[in-house]
């Protein structure tokens, strides 16, 4: 497998959408090519960052804002 | 004697929008507790900054709560508000767009070159480098370095979770053109962080 056709795969391996011979000389590949593997790794890390839930936390004021509209317009509705 | 430990039984969603729907408000709060920290991510990474992404959560959760007897639970509910949010952020780029007289779609094909460019491996554990602030600060400016249209897929499909399926039918695309899109996002997102996060 050459490096241009490992990486045309890389997003469908990260999401288990192939088969396993492809799979097989995918992983293959990236175990010989240092770049190759580079570029996995930091694919993924690049999603887990995203995904972390200690990140991007909404501020109190924010949440104190969102719940005092919410109650009011519960508290509308039901008259 | 000897107290029994208290367990907090932990109520499906399911269970919890059929209560909001009867009425009870103790109920929809939970729900919201459960997921505004998400749909408040949701909309930094999508629109950019705070004041939008404020206004898009609470759009959400008003829209929520006033469809919610609507809600047919044929999807769960939190793909149901993820739906409603990322239209309301799609609003508001829109909104940004025009404000700038730039489209929210480019014309920036699915199939161009996305070669990488940084080769060099990232050193370990990025979150423990820098502080929280300046690894948000990172990843948002990244996030706004795509296209909105390659960077709404990213987030329903790798953050959010939705199914290839699911983000194909909200923003009305082709499977084909959400997997080739997200292809592009992560290596694009990957290759601005790799200026950041590269060993030397």
């Amino acid at each position: 497998m050459k490096c241009n056709s490992c990486l045309q795969q890389i997003s469908s391996y990260l999401d288990g959408e192939i088969d396993a011979e492809l799979k097989r000389t995918l992983e293959e590949h990236l175990r010989g090519c240092h770049h190759c593997e580079v570029i996995f790794d930091s694919t993924k890390k690049t999603i887990e960052l995203y995904c972390d839930g200690e990140l991007f936390q909404l501020p109190t004021a924010t949440r104190d804002r969102l719940h005092a509209a919410l109650r009011r317009h519960w508290q509308e509705k039901a008259g | 004697m000897a107290e029994s430990p208290q367990v907090v039984e932990r109520k499906d969603d399911s269970v919890l929008v059929t209560e909001a729907k009867a009425g009870s408000y103790a109920a929809f709060e939970e729900l919201v507790n459960r997921y505004e920290n998400k749909i408040y991510r949701l909309g930094l990474n999508l629109t950019g900054n705070p004041e939008d992404a404020e206004d898009m959560l609470q759009e959400a959760f008003l829209k929520a709560f006033l469809h919610l007897p609507d809600f047919r639970e044929d999807a769960r509910f939190y793909t149901w508000l993820v739906r409603i949010a990322i239209n309301e952020g799609l609003m508001k780029l829109r909104k940004q767009r025009a404000d700038k007289s730039v489209p929210i779609e480019e014309t920036v094909s699915e199939d161009g070159e996305a070669l990488p460019r940084e080769f060099s491996d990232w050193r370990p554990d990025p979150e423990e480098q820098y502080k929280q602030a300046e690894i948000e600060k990172i990843l948002q400016q990244a996030a706004q370095s795509l296209p909105p249209g390659f960077r709404t897929v990213f987030l329903l499909r790798d953050v959010e979770e939705l199914s290839t399926r699911e983000t194909a039918e909200l923003l009305g695309l082709t499977e084909g053109a959400v997997k080739a899109r997200l292809f592009r996002a992560r290596l694009q997102l990957r290759e601005e962080l790799s200026k950041v996060f590269k060993r030397g």
